[in-house]
């Protein structure tokens, strides 16, 4: 469904991806797992069109989407979930989502603040509260729900358990399972090799803007040699 | 009693008309960060409609309030398609720059009024209805003055509805957030902005329109409101609606008060107001602070300096030696234009100097430039001074200036700072425009003598070859101090604060000091011009120079040490060869407006990119 390759991405000077290729298959829930500064939201920024890439290739459902401007790329299907939330501090929780709101896809049930709020019962609660007086998981919550307004049918999802307490990073794990059994297909990028293992059918660990090693996730977790060498701090 | 109220009242009405231009001006500043220079353009635009309108529909009710609003909407047209056609083209380029595309715009705008309206000021249309005076408690007020105080809560209300009420206002609002954001959620940014230029310039045509009773339409409305504007937006707080309401009413009754208790202070009232405001409340009344880099704007990171490779020297001791060789080839004429290319040279080199590498914008870089002027021409006319010793203290005066007013502004930073120094410049112009027992005022001080061995009615290369080699060593030295460490800490300020304070550098001192010296540059620049014209006016400190010299540094290439040198040398040149034409504002607006287009990374940064690998300057950093 979604399928990159031969991705070079500079950022001024500096060489961040270098032929960096992955692809997602439709339902498929992928883990791109890498340490700090390796190039996982350099990639996803990319995809989702805030970085446009040097050379290489991008497609969706087949597809060419590499260097179009964000917004059309948003209205193929994709969804992005930035690592730093940037939710929008001064609406509120409807707000926000009234900005992530996109016309329904057919043959997709569409995501409504109703079936957003069961999903995330917390936010229901905070429907008029400025995001940005809300805490770090619930402002996590946000960003997803507000993507999912878009109805995409695939979604980036940056570090998404970073920075959250370990109840929050339960409850997130279990939303990302709810996701994929409501059909989305989803590529994320983690640090947390335990919260990936948890949800990701896949995983390709990048180093240093290459891509070092791809394999389902239970071969991952039987190759101790592969894990010491990109993984572990 | 009657008359103070009526005087609260006559605030209250002529609060009206800058709330709708700062407000308009705020929102598209929220939105797309475009310091639109033009705003006063779409402002007297608003009037001038207004008036052909209301001629052509008639003076009843209907033509007169009908001509108001489809005026407004008329100028909102032109509004965005001035965004369509020619700032979309230019957002990917670096910060500001898209101030240079709207002042070709003011340009434009006023030679395009000229020809139709002509140059006589136009006396508006009085309102139907409401010709008479109403009577309060004995004081009459113009029954006009009542409408136009219910029309800014009306169109208050109305903005906050859209804003708060539409998906269309949450979109913006969001955008005014973190438009990148925006654009990952799948809202089309280009139609976001052009619709955020059509409601900013139909709000400032709308508050041209509705003065029009009251003042009437002329061609200088354009550089008079936009200053005015800029103040009730910095002072209420950039993107607040609220706060642009509230501070042109606070502004326009110290006005309406101040001119009983001392009518000399008019002119300097708004911008001392919002001094004290930005010193106290640096984000405006009802302002947030900006957080650095949330904007999506941050762009590639500032390239380190390089010294310049040896064929780069070489080209400049080709330029050194031309303008050694000049006057024996060229006549006076060339020589004359060489002079103010110059001078004007080293003025944009100082204003680059705490733009680029000290990262401290500013829109009033002429205060210096001024000082240094009346620097020079008060020695000569007060204390008979020589022309040597008047231009070596000259600039005293502005590094007076620099010091006091430096000492204020270099504790803000971005947008603030830039209109802080606005407000600055154009307190000191209104000194120097008022005072006239000693500065002449508007008539200025006329008679600033060379002397002897400099005399221009005998020859023009002495005082060339002086103008020379003052403003080559200016520059010479100026870039000389990027390269010590004084200069390695400017830019470690510029490009964090935070960790400029960790490794002991005093981030204020430091910025001060920048400021002050790229001020001293300015005042050298500016008291070689008084003798270069012989004489000092109002307009050396007037904002329209600070804006020129700000158009050079960015049309020439912020990002490179030789863009304000190119800048200089194209804008000089070129304001020389149009001027000759009739209409040549709008050629030279239309110049600026192509060059804005087809070189977004400024001149000397495009010439860099093509010619740069050849001069030995590496490749990745010509990009």
């Amino acid at each position: 469904m979604l399928e990159v390759t031969r991705l070079h991405v500079f950022y001024g000077r500096a060489h961040i991806l270098a032929d960096v290729a992955l692809s997602v298959d439709k339902g498929e829930v992928v883990a791109l797992l890498g340490r700090n500064g390796a190039g996982k939201s350099t990639t996803l920024k990319s995809v989702i069109g805030l970085l446009r890439p040097a050379d290489g290739e991008i497609r969706f459902d087949g597809e060419p989407i590499a260097g179009q401007p964000s917004h059309v790329i948003c209205r193929k299907g994709i969804g992005y979930v930035p690592e730093e939330r940037r939710v929008f501090s001064d609406l509120t929780v409807l707000e926000n989502l009234e900005v992530g709101r996109q016309a329904p896809r057919t043959g997709l049930p569409s995501w409504t603040t109703d079936r957003l709020f069961d999903l995330f019962p917390n936010l229901a609660e905070l429907r008029t509260r400025p995001a940005g007086r809300m805490s770090g998981g619930e402002q996590q919550m946000l960003t997803i729900a507000r993507t999912l307004m878009g109805n995409p049918r695939a979604v980036l999802l940056d570090e998404p358990s970073e920075g959250l307490a370990p109840v929050i990073v339960e409850q997130m794990a279990a939303t990302i399972t709810e996701l994929k059994r409501a059909g989305l297909t989803v590529l994320l990028s983690e640090q947390n090799l335990r919260f990936a293992t948890r949800v990701a059918d896949r995983a390709y660990i990048i180093e240093k803007g290459r891509i070092r090693y791809e394999g389902t996730m239970d071969a991952l977790m039987a190759d101790e040699s592969v894990r010491s060498a990109y993984l572990t701090v | 009693m009657g008359f103070y109220i009526v005087q609260v009242l006559t605030g209250l009405s002529s609060a009206a008309a800058l709330f709708l231009v700062a407000s308009g001006l705020s929102i598209i500043f929220g939105v797309t960060r475009v310091v639109n220079l033009a705003h006063g353009s779409f402002y007297m635009l608003g009037a001038y409609i207004a008036y052909s309108l209301i001629d052509l529909f008639g003076r009843g009710g209907l033509g007169f309030w009908g001509g108001i609003v489809l005026a407004a909407v008329a100028v909102g047209m032109i509004g965005a398609i001035v965004e369509v056609l020619i700032l979309r083209r230019v957002y990917q380029a670096p910060e500001l720059f898209q101030l240079v595309a709207t002042f070709g715009v003011i340009l434009v705008i006023q030679d395009i009024a000229l020809l139709v309206w002509g140059a006589e000021d136009l006396v508006g249309h009085r309102a139907p209805g409401l010709t008479g005076a109403v009577d309060i408690m004995g004081t009459p007020l113009p029954a006009y003055d009542l409408a136009l105080i219910a029309i800014s809560p009306v169109v208050l209300a109305g903005l906050w509805l859209l804003f708060n009420r539409t998906r269309w206002g949450t979109l913006v609002r969001a955008a005014t957030q973190d438009r990148e954001m925006v654009g990952a959620l799948g809202v089309n940014q280009a139609w976001l902005f052009t619709g955020t230029f059509f409601l900013g310039s139909m709000l400032a045509g709308l508050g041209g329109a509705v003065q029009l009773p009251k003042g009437g339409a002329d061609l200088l409305m354009d550089f008079n409101v936009i200053a005015a504007a800029f103040v009730v937006v910095v002072v209420g707080g950039m993107g607040s609606i609220f706060g642009a309401f509230l501070a042109a009413v606070l502004i326009a009754e110290l006005n309406a008060f101040g001119i009983l208790v001392f009518p000399e202070i008019t002119l300097v009232l708004m911008f001392l107001v919002m001094a004290v405001v930005l010193i106290f409340r640096p984000w405006g009344l009802l302002g947030s602070p900006e957080a650095p880099g949330q904007k999506g704007q941050q762009g590639p990171p500032e390239q380190p300096l390089r010294p310049a490779p040896v064929r780069v020297q070489m080209a400049g001791v080709a330029v050194v030696g031309f303008l050694a060789l000049l006057p024996v080839v060229a006549g006076p004429f060339a020589l004359v234009l060489t002079v103010d290319i110059l001078i004007f040279a080293l003025f944009a080199v100082s204003l680059h100097f705490i733009m680029g590498p000290g990262g401290m914008v500013s829109f009033g870089h002429a205060a210096y430039f001024g000082g240094g002027a009346y620097g020079a021409a008060l020695l000569i006319h007060y204390a008979n001074s020589n022309m040597e010793s008047a231009m070596a203290l000259g600039p005293v005066l502005a590094a007076v200036l620099a010091l006091v007013f430096g000492w204020f502004c270099v504790r803000l930073s971005g947008v603030y700072l830039a209109m802080l120094t606005l407000a600055f410049a154009q307190v000191a112009w209104s000194v120097v425009f008022q005072w006239n027992d000693v500065t002449g005022g508007d008539d200025g001080l006329l008679y600033i003598v060379k002397s002897a061995w400099a005399d221009t009615a005998q020859s023009w290369v002495p005082f060339y070859l002086l103008t020379a080699v003052l403003c080559l060593s200016a520059m010479l030295f100026l870039r000389r101090v990027l390269f010590s460490p004084f200069g390695y800490a400017m830019r470690a300020c510029r490009d964090s604060e935070l960790r400029s304070h960790a490794i002991g550098i005093n981030v204020l001192e430091q910025r001060w000091l920048a400021f002050t010296l790229s001020g001293v540059a300015a005042g050298v620049a500016g008291s070689l011009y008084v003798f270069s014209k012989g004489s000092a006016f109002p307009d050396y400190m007037s904002i329209p120079l600070s804006f020129d010299a700000l158009i050079m540094v960015l049309l020439g290439g912020v990002k490179t040490l030789l863009g304000p040198i190119v800048g200089a040398v194209t804008f000089t040149w070129i304001q020389d060869e149009i001027s000759r034409f009739e209409y040549w504002r709008f050629f030279l607006g239309l110049a600026i407006i192509l060059l804005v287009i087809a070189f977004p990374q400024g001149i000397a940064g495009f010439g860099r990119r093509y010619l740069g690998p050849w001069f030995g300057i590496r490749a990745e950093e010509a990009q």
